[in-house]
């Protein structure tokens, strides 16, 4: 999403999905894990919206849609590839739109290579690297800078960069025949993404894929809109990215984008997940999306922001969010000449995102290790390599309403059940904090659509029972104790000089949650007014802001986020209702919505258009786009920064302010989406000789196998995990509850009667589920929702696995991520949960053994690994991570 | 007294998500029903009881809805409660006054008063009403009879999502469910009809206080196609009874006569 429009947040807002014609629910199982949102679709559909749920498993959610799509689960490029070139060949796509808002026209430089031409590899593969160098993807004569993806994990790797200017028209051609530009790149890419192809590589169906394409095509244009919404169900793949891409051009194709009932609905899997990125929680950045200097590149703060500071688009304001943000960290010691304390931050030496710390924990290189909010004994991949890291710590913190799995691992696990590994061996110390609920504390959780609700304490936390936010301010005010006596040691300065002064109140003298959201809003020094938006920061250290997308939040003093007037006291786009950032918007990109000369599309469709008498962009919407800038309105050539952006650009972060069909630069793994089958497949790659994405992050190491990549005579099954509607997550706040547990009792797999047939099992009776990490017992569930495919003759059969259980709880099973490994995105570091491949066998068999600690499970068959990557693509060595781990010794990125 | 009040529950706007079973047990502060895996769908309470007062069906069908443009498979989904009956078998058979039926026209059971004899239960034509085992006595959604008397909706209804589960004065419910058929009708859905929305629909009960829309037979969402207050079968149960005595008296007569004659 960041790379194709500009910024990584849904674009519009559940509520909106009521004035949406056609909504694709593809990736997700909204109606199961999003009941309450979902009401916005029950709405939809009432109102005549064609409702498509496309997924490997007829859900709760395809039982209310009118149309359910079985799909190979790991097969989504192919079906969304399929769709796009239905659009161009039959020419249904919104020229108008393509050609003013997106880079279709845009011309790319003629060193690039198509996957058509290099059999599933881009251009700029380097071998030794196993990555690419992506430099030939760019625009010809053009360097932009991306508004997301790589922005964020590796701006300033190429040192010091060429010479940078803003997008020219010169390089575009709007008649979109240019045999270079991008939109016919596009048609070539997917020219082989046929409906016979969709058929073999998906097990769809030619007619029902022709009846979504069509359905896509027909609820699209000047008086129609069509939604994508999507969840994990597309990002846990080794292509999760390119996956959202593909819905991406799609959209933009079809000329959804910023308009009513339009738009990619990305919905979080629960509260505060989106505030979790947006003041990151993240290893590679820090709040709204500003990079983490880089500890090879980004030797100083001026250097620091002429790598990350755009020529053209809004990431040319770039320098005030970032001063801003060090002056709210570090008060008064941050002045212009020791550079705002830029030294003070620490700097990234690697990645070290999730899995890449779990064994470098199992590897005895991490000591300590803080977990709030989440459950990894649990709801991470290769559970008994999760708890081999955390037995290799010498401290562990948990914070959580009960006793998870995650505090307990060292006396209850299935390792330690089964005798491999004994308690007495355990050196790790684990300290159990009892966390508040959201009903016990002040704060604001950030939804799906990027709204920040304030909620106010109901009642005191009982016992020991503490916040979060009281937790991390107390341990802060411990360290700066502890370090007060050692001032004169520089590396303690930044715990010195940290602003850590916020009002304690209430009889638990807890900090003001309220103090902490006027930081964030972000105040002028001299007066410590809050200020009214992120436009008025300062890159001179006259304002503090903690996270500049979220300024205006405490506009005026008043809490914004805790506004609670109702959609039907005021328009459904409920701006009184809440907060959103940016700029309370709550449709993104929304001077789409207009067309070029600034007029709605349609009246049906109207949102944000240009008054030509006050001159100034007006609507129902705030507009996301500079207010008075009209549509007539062309950059000079010298302009730099915001002054780039046309009277057209609707998509105002990105450098061209263009939506990017092609994504010239941000991402690793390839400027097009392209169909690369999951790390273990049942299927060999139709369409390319390259298997799997070049650029996946693999961990070859022992505790860590893989299946072969296709037909592996020993895992012949698909397997694609989920959750229920009755639990959450890994389980914390619903398997010690009678009134939820009660509902889903026990651990179960989900297969089709026919897969029983085969297999011998039984409704109701146990079974036995096996992958070379691990092995489970789970109750069966024989379903006529579980529908085996027919791909190529052959009948695939799935097995649907839901993740919320393990050994803690008044409900207990086995935990299907156990079955899992370590193989993941490239651009995220996400796990690839959704597709793999397994044994299923009937009755009780399981002798609860681990690869991690049993050793091996299953007879060893020659791994196979020449067939996940082409000769040229080369193979990764046996080390600790892979690629990855090679570079994250030598301290680079 | 208030207007009758009761529940309209469209199963054409049913998600499945149970949020009315959970937001009933927490209001009412009800026990669980046990942690048993039942096999059947993702039905694990299996049905309404002494401890569960809303319970969510879950009807894996080989035929698709109409509303569906492709397959050959549906799944329906369906929270059952209680009907509240106009003429309620529980009511008329609890020989304490236990049950009564209250100014919201729903039927209610007062804790302090029942004694646990478990007439009730039989006399219940859809199963709804039970014993818990822990303390003897019979239980059944109350419609919220104590949040009624605030003016707060029934909790169940409050939680759903998705305006399946309507709450109101029946008069309205009753209305807008007939609009709501018809409307179902024209868009292509005409298996769509009212279970129980009023006397002539349901004789046996006299109409329930909590009517449904279903789009299959009662039978698939396991409720009674034809049910029938037990007390209502009484005047019929006696006429037959006096027939049969009659029938029996003559029976008797003749044989004296005629078997005396023989004799």
């Amino acid at each position: 999403m960041g790379t194709s429009f500009g910024r990584g947040g849904a674009t519009t807002f559940p509520g909106d999905l009521v004035n949406s014609d056609v909504i694709v629910i593809e990736g997700s199982n909204m109606a199961e894990c999003h009941p309450v949102a979902f009401r916005w679709v029950m709405q939809a559909r009432e109102r005549g919206a064609t409702i498509i749920h496309v997924d490997p498993r007829f859900t709760r959610t395809s039982a209310v849609a009118n149309l359910h799509v079985p799909i190979r689960a790991g097969s989504d490029i192919a079906f969304l590839g399929g769709i796009i070139r239905y659009i161009i060949e039959n020419e249904r796509y919104f020229k108008e739109y393509v050609v003013n808002y997106t880079n279709a026209p845009a011309i790319i430089g003629d060193d690039f290579k198509d996957t058509e031409d290099l059999d599933g590899v881009f251009s700029g593969w380097d071998k030794k690297k196993g990555k690419y160098e992506t430099r030939t993807w760019m625009y010809k004569d053009v360097d932009p800078e991306p508004a997301g993806g790589t922005r964020e994990s590796e701006a300033g790797e190429k040192g010091q960069p060429i010479q940078r200017n803003p997008i020219q028209a010169e390089h575009t051609d709007e008649t979109l025949q240019h045999p270079r530009c991008v939109f016919q790149i596009l048609k070539k890419h997917y020219s082989r993404y046929t409906p016979e192809l969709v058929e073999e590589t998906c097990g769809i169906p030619r007619y029902l894929f022709l009846k979504v394409a069509e359905a896509l095509c027909r609820n699209s244009g000047r008086e129609r809109t069509g939604a994508f919404v999507y969840a994990v169900g597309w990002t846990q793949h080794t292509v999760g990215v390119q996956y959202i891409r593909s819905a991406a051009i799609i959209q933009l194709l079809l000329g959804n984008m910023g308009r009513p009932g339009g738009g990619i609905m990305a919905l979080r899997g629960h509260a505060s997940i989106q505030g979790s990125t947006d003041i990151p929680t993240l290893y590679n950045l820090l709040p709204g999306y500003l990079p983490m200097p880089k500890a090879k590149h980004d030797k100083d703060l001026a250097t620091y922001l002429r790598l990350n500071t755009s020529p053209s688009g809004w990431w040319g304001e770039f320098p005030k969010y970032m001063i801003s943000m060090l002056k709210a960290w570090y008060g008064d010691a941050a002045t212009k000449e020791n550079d705002w304390r830029y030294d003070y931050l620490p700097t990234l030496t690697g990645d070290h995102s999730h899995m890449n710390t779990v064994v470098d924990m199992a590897d005895g290189a991490v000591k300590g290790y803080f977990v709030m909010g989440e459950n990894p004994a649990v709801g991470s991949m290769n559970g008994a390599l999760q708890r081999k890291g955390l037995r290799q710590l010498d401290w562990l913190v948990v914070r959580d309403f009960q006793l998870i799995e995650t505090a307990e691992f060292w006396r209850d696990a299935p390792e330690i059940a089964r005798g491999d590994v004994k308690t007495k061996d355990i050196k790790t110390e684990v300290f159990f904090f009892p966390g508040a609920a959201h009903t016990e504390k002040d704060g604001s959780f950030t939804n799906t659509q990027r709204m920040l609700q304030w909620h106010h304490k109901a009642v005191e936390p009982r016992g020991d029972s503490r916040s979060e936010l009281d937790f991390i301010f107390k341990l802060g005010q411990r360290l700066k104790e502890l370090y007060a006596n050692e001032y004169g040691q520089i590396r303690n300065w930044p715990i010195r000089d940290m602003t850590w002064d916020y009002p304690e109140i209430g009889p638990l003298k807890e900090p003001s949650a309220e103090a902490v959201l006027h930081e964030i809003n972000g105040y002028t020094v001299a007066d410590r007014k809050p200020v009214e938006g992120y436009s008025s920061l300062k890159d001179d250290g006259s304002t503090a802001c903690g996270c500049w997308i979220y300024s205006g939040c405490y506009r005026g003093g008043k809490n914004m986020t805790a506004r609670r007037k109702p959609y039907w006291e005021q328009n459904h786009l409920a701006p009184e209702w809440a907060w959103v950032w940016p700029h309370n918007r709550r449709i993104l990109y929304n001077r789409a919505s207009a067309d070029p000369n600034g007029a709605p599309w349609s009246e049906r469709k109207k949102l944000v258009w240009w008054d030509e008498q006050k001159q100034e962009w007006t609507g129902l919407d705030q507009p996301d786009f500079i207010v008075k800038r009209g549509p007539s309105h062309r950059p000079s050539k010298e302009a730099r920064g915001k002054e780039t952006i046309s009277g057209v650009d609707p998509f105002i972060m990105q450098a061209d302010g263009k939506g990017w069909i092609y994504v010239a630069t941000g991402l690793q793994d390839g400027p097009l989406p392209t169909h690369y089958e999951p790390q273990e497949s049942i299927a060999k790659n139709p369409l390319y000789g390259q298997q799997c994405n070049p650029e996946r992050m693999e961990w070859i190491r022992k505790d860590n196998p893989y299946h072969q990549p296709y037909d592996d005579p020993r895992f012949p099954y698909l397997i694609t995990t989920y959750r229920l509607t009755e639990h959450h997550t890994a389980g914390g706040m619903s398997r010690w509850l009678s009134w939820l547990s009660e509902l889903q009792p026990e651990m179960f797999c989900e297969i089709s009667p026919e897969l029983a047939e085969e297999r011998g099992l039984k409704n109701g009776e146990w079974a036995t589920i096996r992958t070379m990490r691990g092995e489970i017992e789970t109750r069966v569930l024989v379903t006529r929702r579980m529908q085996p495919l027919r791909i190529k003759g052959k009948l695939v059969h799935q097995i649907g696995l839901p993740y919320h259980w393990s050994t803690k709880g008044l409900v207990r099973g086995d935990a299907a991520n156990d079955l899992i490994g370590f193989v993941a995105d490239p651009n995220v570091s996400i796990q690839e949960s959704k597709a793999f491949t397994g044994n299923i066998e009937p009755g009780r068999k399981s002798k609860g053994r681990r690869h991690a600690t049993s050793g091996r499970l299953v007879k060893k068959l020659p791994s196979r690994e020449q067939d996940r990557d082409l000769p040229k693509v080369g193979h990764k060595p046996e080390s600790k991570h892979g690629y990855k781990a090679e570079q994250t010794k030598e301290g680079n990125i | 007294m208030a207007a009758s009040k009761g529940f309209f529950t469209d199963t054409t706007l049913c998600i499945g998500c149970k949020a009315c079973e959970v937001a009933c047990k927490q209001w009412n502060q009800l026990p669980d029903d046990g942690f048993l895996f039942s096999g059947m769908s993702y039905d694990n309470t299996v049905h309404l009881g002494g401890s569960t007062w809303r319970h969510v069906a879950f009807v894996e069908r080989p035929v698709p809805l109409n509303t569906q443009t492709d397959g050959a498979f549906s799944w329906l989904f369906s929270s059952d409660v209680c009907k509240h009956c106009a003429r309620a078998g529980c009511l008329e058979s609890c020989p304490t006054g236990a049950i009564i039926r209250t100014e919201f026209g729903s039927v209610y059971v007062q804790p302090d008063v029942c004694n646990g004899c478990g007439y009730c239960i039989v006399s219940c034509p859809f199963g709804v009403i039970n014993r818990r085992e822990e303390d003897g006595r019979a239980w059944k959604c109350t419609l919220c009879y104590d949040r009624l008397r605030d003016d707060l909706v029934p909790a169940c209804a409050k939680a759903c999502p998705t305006e399946s589960i309507q709450f109101g004065d029946l008069d309205e419910l009753r209305a807008h469910a007939k609009e709501r058929v018809e409307q179902l009708h024209e868009r292509g859905m005409p298996e769509a009809y009212l279970y129980g929305a009023s006397a002539d629909d349901q004789p046996g009960t006299e109409g329930l206080n909590a009517f449904f829309l279903l789009v299959d037979k009662p039978e698939v969402y396991n409720l009674p196609p034809d049910p029938v207050a037990p007390a209502k079968k009484v005047k019929d149960a006696w006429l037959a009874a006096g027939a049969a005595a009659a029938g029996m008296a003559l029976a008797a007569v003749g044989a004296v006569f005629f078997g005396g004659h023989r004799a």
